[in-house]
């Protein structure tokens, strides 16, 4: 099933890309979701002890589940104010 | 309809951010006078950072989980302090040197409660907001990279109290 990866910052600038959209399998959580796009761009993987994610513009946890269409961002440690 | 002067309560903009209008958002349906403080917070930008100097600021933000981020952070506000009101206005984009890049307005009805929630907010948004800043500074530019982002997190929700409080 289609989902839509976002991701920003620095860990945009090591993917190359703000938004990408993968085959994931049914079942797949935010965990999972991670760990292909990781495989992908191995640049990126040491960002995941370090890293927060989001499901359709809220905040979720890894063991999140995706389902099809689901928009899933990944977000590097935060710098506003 | 909204006046044309209007800004939402929480919201993120390219331009330059007025803040007697995020003043007057915190302290719109006050009602009466209800509101007897208001207290602000200004952040702008700095013109040396570690020791280098700075050029200018992008700032880059997941705009609808960001605004969830200050809906999420106001609504703390109002647990921990009831009666407080608070606006949020934070720039993207970039930023010149004493630019304003977040203006936050915490109104109550008395003034310790305005300045303990002000100070709540900014440090709950710089633990939890999806927003990023760039560095352009005299020989580079890099990403500034500060808290991991967990709304859930207890432990980081207490230690913003506590500098709130303290």
């Amino acid at each position: 099933m289609p989902i839509t990866i976002l991701v920003f910052a620095k860990l945009r600038d090591l993917v190359g890309s703000p938004q990408l959209v993968r085959e994931v399998v049914a079942g797949s959580t935010v965990e999972d979701v991670w760990q292909a796009l990781a495989s992908e761009f191995p640049a990126a993987a040491p960002y995941r002890t370090a890293l927060s994610a989001a499901v359709n513009a809220g905040y979720a946890k890894f063991s999140t589940p995706v389902a099809e269409g689901d928009e899933v961002a990944f977000l590097p440690p935060v710098s506003g104010g | 309809m909204l006046p044309e002067t209007s800004i939402p309560l929480l919201s993120i903009t390219a331009d330059a951010v007025d803040v007697q209008a995020v003043v007057r958002r915190a302290e719109d349906e006050a009602g009466a006078g209800r509101h007897g403080a208001v207290a602000v917070f200004i952040g702008n930008v700095r013109g040396e950072n570690l020791g280098r100097r700075v050029i200018e600021l992008q700032y880059e933000a997941y705009e609808p989980l960001a605004l969830n981020a200050f809906g999420i952070i106001a609504a703390e506000a109002g647990e921990t302090w009831p009666g407080v009101r608070i606006a949020v206005r934070h720039r993207v984009g970039r930023v010149a040197i004493g630019e304003a890049s977040i203006v936050i307005a915490a109104a109550s009805p008395h003034r310790a409660e305005a300045f303990q929630a002000c100070r709540y907010v900014i440090e709950r948004v710089k633990q939890i907001a999806p927003v990023w800043k760039r560095e352009i500074f005299d020989g580079g530019e890099a990403w500034i990279e500060g808290a991991t982002a967990d709304p859930f997190d207890t432990a980081a929700r207490r230690a913003a109290y506590e500098r709130a409080c303290r």
